[in-house]
């Protein structure tokens, strides 16, 4: 489905991604742990078009995406969901679904199956989206990238900063969608949230993945956890 | 004349410099406010808005409402066509760099002045005014075309207002505005966005321009006046606030016409510019502009 060979990465002078391999397929979950400074947000945003590639290839279904301007990565069926949200806070909950909907020309069945997945934000339809609760704005931040309809979905740290109770909302709408067919690319740091959601973990250090595990393969105790993340 | 119909007159004068400046302000302020862009040139765009209606005025035979109504169109639109250029040519390869782009910017404010001398010439030159209706007041009369300044320039920024926050444009501009790579990665070609920004920014102050040049006369330094109360109105009112800068340029302008009347019009530009001091100092975003 997703397929990255040997990308380098990077802003200005400095290379963060040191060539990076990695497949997500659909219908599975493949989470990305790394400390901070790893490179995890820059490979999704380099998968996205907005950091531009300096070496290697990224192919969606076969078909070459690196290389496309920013823009027109996600009508290739690529959704990102950014780390801390990035909610367009002025504007309402309604006109950031519809943002969300551009380029599926605003299908109400989309809209509607989005709403489904999330209730609570049919209620806020009309509220700005910055007065939302931390919760309401991550499920928004999501239903946003999913009025793409994608067939990728890239998820950077949807659970940071949560309550348990969203967390477990988060979590069931992973596993919803992935049970749609999605791919879901998800960087995560909880250890916990990572083995009720992963197919399989890469796990990242200094801009590469140092090692592809399959997520059964894993326990809370797994040494690559310590390792990788420090935890 | 008595203080009331004096105070009368001042504010019905204020209106108008309150019409004219709020559209050149209003295109300044949505291109900071999208591109965060100072364009230093703005100005210069609401000059060679008046020239182009000179031109057309001369160009166009029959009665001068014809000449009028064609460079209502005409200027606009080549003067939008021009900052489309220019964005294209300089802020584009300059990525949108704040810093670069006040220096490029006054640049191409000293290209196109130029450009205005070389091909216009120096001299003062007056366009017709498309009808001479009066408005005969009890205690004075007064120019109907001044109050169509006012009537159409309401017009031009509601249909603004109404196409920022209810067209598909609007909110894709608003959109970009908040968060340009989020934008990118939801498909908005924020490119494409910022040409038609800067277009529109320059081509509101070209309108701003063909309404004021039959009440004032084109010449290739009008610019630096309404560069100069657009900063003010936006800095006061907040750069990117749409509300903001029409309140500001509602308060400026009437305050320039009441002020200018009973004192000077160089104290009015004294105190307008002792108010930017005083916001900057106490409220820096602007009264309607969001902190940072």
């Amino acid at each position: 489905m997703l397929e990255l060979k040997g990308i380098r990465a990077g802003y200005g002078a400095v290379t963060v991604l040191q060539g990076v391999d990695f497949t997500a397929k659909s219908g599975e979950v493949t989470c990305i742990m790394g400390r901070n400074g790893a490179g995890k947000t820059t490979l999704l945003k380099t998968i996205m078009g907005l950091v531009a590639p300096r070496a290697g290839e990224i192919t969606l279904e076969g078909a070459v995406i690196s290389g496309l301007p920013a823009h027109q990565v996600p009508g290739r069926g690529l959704a990102w969901v950014p780390q801390g949200r990035r909610l367009f806070g002025p504007l309402t909950v309604a006109e950031n679904l519809e943002i969300g909907g551009l380029l599926g020309g605003h299908k109400p069945q989309v809209k509607e199956r989005v709403l489904e997945l999330f209730p609570r934000l049919r209620e806020r339809l009309n509220q700005q989206a910055s007065t939302l609760s931390g919760g309401e704005q991550q499920m928004l931040a999501i239903a946003r990238g999913l009025c793409l309809e994608p067939k990728v979905l890239l998820l950077d740290e949807p659970t940071e900063g949560l309550q348990p109770s969203m967390i477990a909302l988060i979590r069931d709408s992973v596993l919803q969608l992935k049970a749609t067919g999605v791919a879901v690319v998800l960087v995560e740091q909880r250890v916990e949230a990572v083995l009720q959601m992963a197919d399989q973990v890469a796990f990242m250090a200094q801009g590469a993945i140092r090692a592809m595990v399959v997520a059964q393969q894993l326990s809370p105790n797994a040494p690559e956890f310590a390792e990788f993340v420090g935890v | 004349m008595a203080f009331g119909p004096f105070l009368l007159l001042a504010l019905m004068e204020g209106l108008v410099t309150a019409a004219v400046l709020s559209l050149a302000a209003v295109g300044l302020s949505l291109v900071f406010g999208v591109m965060r862009v100072v364009n230093v040139a703005h100005g210069e765009f609401f000059m060679l808005g008046a020239v182009i209606a000179w031109f057309v005025s001369t160009m166009v035979p029959g009665p001068a409402w014809l000449a009028f109504a064609a460079a209502l169109i005409v200027a606009p639109v080549l003067v939008a066509a021009l900052a489309a250029m220019v964005d294209g040519l300089v802020l584009k390869r300059l990525s949108y760099n704040p810093e670069a782009t006040i220096l490029a910017t006054i640049g191409v404010m000293y290209m196109i002045q130029q450009a205005a001398l070389s091909y216009y010439g120096p001299d003062a030159r007056p366009v017709l005014a498309p009808f001479s209706w009066r408005l005969q007041l009890p205690w004075f009369g007064y120019s109907g075309y001044k109050l169509f300044v006012v009537l159409a320039a309401g017009l031009v920024l509601l249909a603004v207002w109404l196409g920022l926050t209810r067209s598909k444009a609007g909110l894709v501009m608003r959109a970009t505005q908040v968060d340009r790579e989020v934008a990118q990665a939801f498909g908005i070609n924020v490119g494409l966005v910022y040409r038609g920004v800067f277009a529109l920014g320059a081509g509101l102050a070209a309108l701003g321009a063909v309404l004021y040049v039959p009440i004032s006369q084109a010449h290739y330094l009008m610019g630096h006046d309404p560069l100069l109360l657009s900063f003010i109105v936006v800095i006061i009112g907040g750069l990117g606030s749409l509300r903001g800068t029409l309140v500001a340029a509602l308060v400026i302008g009437l305050s320039d016409g009441v002020i200018s009347m009973f004192f000077s019009p160089t104290l009015a530009k004294i105190l307008a510019t002792l108010l930017v001091g005083l916001v900057l100092v106490f409220r820096p975003q602007g009264l309607f502009g969001a902190k940072e």
